[in-house]
């Protein structure tokens, strides 16, 4: 059975919520309930079936056919089955997401994967700041799940990260993993100034170095672990560049020592 | 005892009887296949029965770099117990002293199963407050610092329930060297049979032994029927030919292991030949009243 898919008539004048069309909600709904389903974030009403042509499918496969950077919460608390957006997406793609597969075809908002628990995100463009990271007010980030953005990433990816693994194949803004609690966050590209930024455990790859370190970072010198090998086997199947470049030698820094000091940031072991 | 004849070869019309034991299994590897190889032998040192033992643990296999978690050679070990808590006491103690122990080795979980055992989750204390969990996927692993980089621990390994110990092939022939040619050439036929292991040295047991003892409080005693040297004690079980008794005991993941490692073992016995190798096999049991599982030699031949 083919894809459901959503072809977007004309871009929105408005930001539009699209929590609503994921496989958990749209399953065994017909073409005029998907419709009738609201998505306006004013007071001026926007049903599915005005901003999208519909073309009826499989639910557990949703691809929209044109994206906007007002498109919000794409995939959000989603808990299976795929969706693929063909163009940007704005804030919080796949928060609070429990499983499947989201894939953005293009560059996403602040807060994607937003306290994410499970499932995978891929980004092919970049993505805004805060990637993972928590809402105003609350006190975890992402707590499990992969994120993949081939592009760069904005400030804080990773922020108050829980458990889980982020990859940015580009570079990131400053205070890449910041406040990081656990996980992973690794940055292909240059990581902005600040890496791990309170962090109090996890681990940050920042493999082309970084723009300034806090001194409350220690050098514990180069070292080839095996827990990057068992790493990069992990990745391989996301990101084989990533995974491959993981397997030398890295020099190790532990911090932050202004919180309890048990996280690691990895560098080049030769600092550029 | 009835017999078969198959190549010159006896065989008697008896069976195996072997018991339902608790298992796990675990990969260890290291920096090449010797460190590996001597962190699983020392692992599985002293595991022979559970009578003295506490455990039965041999290795299983060796694995390429490909098979490993973490790309490097290693080797899979089996450790069997008679109960959950005794595995898990012998499994932290054993993996805790020996591996751990071993220069560059890490070990995982070499089994998936409903039910789990504590490996690095009881382990990692010895970190001190300095180990850390990473979580890549489903799998949690442990990374305890010590002095040659990390240790590094899956957090825990499956439990079978399903395990079974105790299928075994004695071996006897007309001499202590044709026999153990014979009974090594069903080791070897054995070590290619995946989810099974032969505790005893070298896959050989030549002090096969029976339930109770004339001596109180011992559990268990020599194999008297099976003595050469008491040929004509009026209990042997050896025909005048016989000089020389070994035998194989095996255990195994499941029911299937075992028997499919008993017909490796006999047909590698059968096509070596009587001349160079045994001349009668049998198998041990206890009347088939204690253990559920019956490995009958006539369902095993070629």
């Amino acid at each position: 059975m083919s894809a459901l898919i959503f072809i977007l008539r004309e871009a929105p004048l408005q930001r539009v919520d699209l929590a609503a069309l994921t496989p958990d909600r749209l399953l065994g709904l017909s073409e005029s309930k998907i419709a009738a389903l609201e998505l306006q974030t004013t007071r001026v009403r926007l049903c599915a079936g005005e901003l999208f042509k519909i073309r009826m499918g499989d639910a557990m496969q949703i691809q929209f056919e044109g994206g906007h950077e007002r498109f919000d919460r794409v995939g959000a608390s989603m808990t299976k089955g795929e969706i693929n957006v063909a163009g940007d997406v704005g804030i919080q793609v796949g928060r609070l997401m429990q499983g499947g597969r989201l894939t953005i075809r293009g560059n996403a908002g602040p807060w994607a994967a937003s306290g994410m628990k499970a499932g995978t995100v891929a980004i092919s463009g970049d993505a805004g700041e805060r990637i993972g990271g928590p809402l105003a007010g609350e006190t975890v980030g992402m707590r499990g799940g992969v994120v993949v953005v081939r592009g760069d990433a904005g400030a804080r990816a990773g922020d108050r990260m829980r458990r889980g693994l982020i990859i940015v194949e580009g570079k990131t803004g400053i205070h890449p993993g910041s406040r990081m609690i656990a996980g992973t966050l690794v940055v292909r590209g240059r990581a902005g100034s600040l890496p791990g930024y309170l962090m109090s455990r996890g681990s940050i790859f920042a493999m082309n170095g970084s723009d300034a370190v806090s001194p409350t970072f220690a050098d514990s010198g180069v070292h080839e672990l095996v827990a990057n090998t068992l790493l990069a086997s992990y990745i391989q199947r996301y990101s084989a560049d990533v995974a491959a470049a993981l397997r030398r030698p890295w020099r190790r820094l532990i911090g932050d020592m202004a919180v309890i000091g048990k996280g690691e940031i990895f560098s080049p072991s030769v600092p550029s | 005892m009835s017999q078969l004849t198959v190549n010159g070869i006896r065989v008697d019309d008896t069976f195996a009887e072997a018991f339902g034991m608790r298992a796990t299994a675990l990969t260890i590897t290291a920096h090449s296949v010797a460190w590996a190889n001597q962190a699983a032998v020392t692992m599985t040192g002293f595991a022979t029965s559970v009578i003295g033992c506490g455990c039965e643990s041999g290795i299983d296999r060796s694995l390429n770099p490909d098979e490993t978690p973490d790309g490097r050679p290693g080797v899979r070990v089996l450790l069997f117990a008679v109960s959950t808590s005794e595995l898990q006491k012998q499994l932290q103690n054993r993996v805790g002293q020996c591996v751990l122990t071993s220069p560059g080795s890490a070990c995982y979980a070499g089994l998936e199963a409903d039910e789990e055992l504590k490996l690095g989750n009881a382990l990692r204390f010895f970190g001190d407050g300095w180990q850390v969990a990473k979580r890549l996927g489903d799998k949690r692993y442990w990374r305890i610092p010590v002095m040659d980089g990390e240790f590094i621990c899956s957090a825990t390994t499956g439990l079978s329930k399903t395990a079974v110990g105790g299928g075994n092939i004695i071996v006897m022939g007309a001499s202590a060297v044709t026999t153990l040619a014979a009974t090594e050439r069903a080791v070897e036929a054995i070590a290619a049979v995946p989810d099974v292991i032969l505790p005893f040295p070298g896959g050989i047991a030549r002090s096969g032994s029976k339930v109770g003892s004339k001596y109180k409080g011992v559990v268990a005693s020599t194999n008297d029927a099976y003595c050469p040297t008491l040929k004509g004690s009026g209990r042997s079980a050896l025909d005048s030919d016989i000089a020389s008794v070994l035998e194989i005991v095996i255990d195994g993941l499941s029911s299937t292991a075992v028997s499919e490692a008993m017909r490796a073992g006999v047909r590698a016995i059968l096509t070596l030949g009587p001349e160079r190798g045994a001349l009668r096999i049998g198998a041990g049991n206890y009347g088939g009243k204690l253990g559920p599982h019956h490995y009958h030699l006539k369902d095993l031949l070629p």
